[in-house]
């Protein structure tokens, strides 16, 4: 008896494990591809994973509805960095060895994505980078691209606006996280071409609870025309606020950093005529008919903002340009075969996203170029164009 | 330096170092009768500010901070109910770890319930830019509300101490377990009601604070820090010296703000920190002797 009772139990066992080795194959017909993507969704750099991560999951669910790439299904594996490097990497070998995945999308920051980029290009595994910071492909990594407009084109963009405005000393504020340093360096770095001098910089830890203090000491110095805020995290608000309540009517340069509405609503008042540059997708509604993301931008706001019950911001556009590129890269390339779509992205050419229209090449990993920022404000709680100086009714040094 | 910038700098040391005061007497509370530190003060601090967002989206902002302040306390209590009471003749060290879980726990059910996004209560009196002039420097009317809020609570706090019976009973537990139980008070209801205290003042630090630092998650880790050096610097126990040593750490590091780039804020306090820790273990404040008396 009881011997037939253990070759039951056997025979049961190999039979249930037939099963679940035959499940796999079974699946394999209708082939899925893996996709990995490592974003901030909680910690400092939250409110650009948090939208990156919906927006990425989102575009998945629809790709697949669609009946997916080539007859192929996406399978997403969507970790959360919680904001930090060591967590990135982390997460980035385990994506390449475990999982082997295609690609590799966000990290969220600058500072993570620089912390992963090696190891993406010894393992060979596209990465499409959501973070801004220009040495993510400068020199070009073979496997490294990024959606965001690089952080250079923003400095240019605000340093012809202040050129404009007869603005020649500033005061350089940054966050003290990956984005906030490279801002920095790129701030200084281009100034003396533009004609314009930084007198004072300091940064600022991106847990600060206030910082009147740093306000009061840049505010002494009465030879600053224009503060340059450079920041991805939330004490961004703070600055404003406090150089608000400080008297002080300077006018405040942001980063394309600040381009969520969260950030707005965090510095309320302080917020209003705030002047900083992002692409076109903060201003969407209000663009020309015949202008060429127009559709796309509107497209991808309003569903965003159905589905989550919150406004778009540029932050989800860049999880969407880099899910939506590879989708293209790997239609392009008739395949999931990892050379093959990492040649179509790098070949991809007039590629409209949220961010602008992306032309790839082998020498630019971005592919956009100066014109897809636009100069935006903050006026009554929302985001227009900004088109005439002075945006305050009162513009003056205060001495 | 000239006069109005000086005071500029003052008035935000100040700005500072209620701030942390506040955070800091939460702490003293629960030190003062259970002999520990509660490593989820910091929790408490950003549960009010957040349950206060949140009620303000249905009642008027005092009912919501009331309401906030009174949940939290709930919260407290439960908390010392669920994970402290039971426990049998515990030793310092495993409640503090256990407070340390706590911490971690709270933090993320408030991620899964409220989610990563930063928020604020709406400023009491104006709004993001109203100011008010004060020998020649702008300062918010918020910073006058954190300054009396502390300075009321610490108030009310020295009265029930030292007046009140109960107050006594909590300060006997902390003197002397077993003599306390000898003499009829129950001590676990004792930790009890000053986990419920302390997490009701958290909570309304939480609220007055939030609309300067704002609300997140994980803010409450950062304010623990540094009211933990606070009431460390003061001497541990003492609320009116953990006022004193608030706002001179405040000072310090708005001043140094003056002299040396931004970035070094935080080294300057926790270098104090370490500094008194090891010069004055027992704070600037405490005596040596009654410090002494205690396990930790």
């Amino acid at each position: 008896m009881r011997r037939f009772f253990l070759s039951a139990v056997t025979v049961l066992a190999l039979w249930a494990m037939a099963i679940f080795i035959a499940l796999p194959t079974a699946v394999a017909q209708a082939k899925s591809i893996k996709v990995g993507a490592i974003l901030a969704e909680t910690g400092g750099a939250s409110n650009l994973g948090g939208p990156e991560a919906r927006t990425i999951k989102m575009q998945v669910e629809q790709i697949n509805a669609k009946g997916g790439i080539n007859g192929d299904t996406i399978e997403l594996i969507v970790k959360d960095s919680g904001s930090t490097p060591e967590k990135a990497i982390s997460f980035a070998k385990q994506l390449i060895e475990e999982e082997k995945v295609l690609a590799i999308l966000g990290p969220s920051t600058s500072g993570e994505t620089m912390a992963i980029k090696q190891i993406c290009e010894d393992g060979k595994t596209i990465l499409l980078s959501c973070a801004a910071a220009e040495k993510i492909v400068n020199p070009v990594a073979k496997y490294v691209f990024k959606t965001p407009q690089k952080d250079s084109y923003a400095v240019k963009k605000i340093y012809m606006e202040m050129q404009k405005m007869g603005i020649a000393k500033i005061a350089v504020l940054a966050g003290n996280d990956g984005f906030g340093m490279a801002g920095k360096e790129q701030l200084e770095a281009i100034a003396p071409e533009m004609g314009i001098q930084i007198v004072a910089a300091e940064v600022y830890d991106k847990g600060a609870t206030d910082l009147s203090a740093v306000v009061a000491k840049i505010k002494a110095n009465t030879e600053i025309q224009a503060v340059v805020n450079w920041s991805i995290v939330p004490a961004q608000a703070i600055v404003v606020k406090n150089i608000r309540q400080a008297g002080w009517n300077v006018p405040i340069f942001q980063s394309h950093g600040f381009g969520n509405l969260k950030y707005v609503e965090a510095a309320g008042a302080a917020a209003e005529g705030l002047i900083f540059p992002a692409g076109r997708l903060l201003i969407a509604d209000t663009l020309p008919a015949d202008h060429q993301q127009k559709n796309i931008l509107t497209q991808y706001s309003t569903e965003y903002q159905t589905k989550f019950q919150e406004p778009a911001s540029t932050f989800g556009g860049h999880g969407y340009d880099a899910i939506m590129i590879l989708a293209e890269a790997m239609k392009k390339a008739g395949s999931s075969d990892s050379e093959k779509v990492r040649n179509a992205i790098e070949n991809l050419q007039g590629f409209v996203g949220t961010a602008g229209i992306f032309n790839f090449s082998p020498a630019d990993h971005n592919g956009l170029d100066i014109e897809s920022f636009a100069m935006l404000t903050v006026k009554d709680g929302k985001f227009v164009q900004y088109n005439e100086p002075p945006v305050l009714k009162t513009i003056s040094v205060v001495k | 330096m000239t006069s109005q910038l000086f005071f500029q700098y003052l008035v935000a040391g100040i700005t500072y170092g209620s701030i942390y005061a506040i955070v800091a007497i939460g702490f003293n509370i629960i030190y003062n009768t259970t002999g520990i530190i509660n490593f989820a003060q910091g929790e408490f601090v950003m549960l009010g500010g957040m349950l206060a967002i949140s009620l303000h989206s249905m009642l008027p902002l005092p009912l919501a901070i009331g309401l906030a302040v009174l949940i939290t306390m709930l919260i407290g209590a439960l908390i010392e109910i669920i994970f402290i009471r039971w426990l049998k003749s515990p030793s310092i060290l495993r409640m503090i770890i256990i407070t340390i879980g706590i911490s971690i726990l709270i933090r993320e059910a408030a991620l899964h319930v409220w989610g990563e996004g930063v928020r604020s209560l709406p400023y009491f009196n104006g709004n993001e830019i109203t100011t008010i002039q004060l020998w020649g420097t702008n300062i918010s009317p918020q910073v006058l509300w954190v300054i009396s809020v502390c300075s009321i609570i610490v108030l009310l706090l020295s009265i029930f101490f030292k007046y009140t019976s109960l107050g006594q009973e909590m300060r006997a537990c902390a003197a002397n377990r077993l003599a306390a139980t000898l003499c009829g008070i129950s001590t676990k209801n004792m930790v009890t009601f000053s986990f419920m205290l302390s997490a009701g003042i958290g909570a309304l630090a939480g609220c007055v604070v939030s609309p300067i630092t704002y609300t997140q998650y994980d803010s409450g880790t950062g304010l623990a820090i540094k009211g933990f050096t606070v009431a460390v610097l003061g001497g541990l126990g003492n609320s009116m010296a953990a006022v004193a040593a608030g706002i001179l750490l405040g000072i310090i590091e708005a001043f140094s703000v003056s002299v040396v780039p931004l970035a070094f804020q935080d080294a300057i306090s926790i270098a104090l920190l370490l500094l008194i820790l090891f010069i004055r273990p027992h704070g600037l404040f405490g005596s040596k002797e009654a410090a002494g008396l205690k396990d930790f």
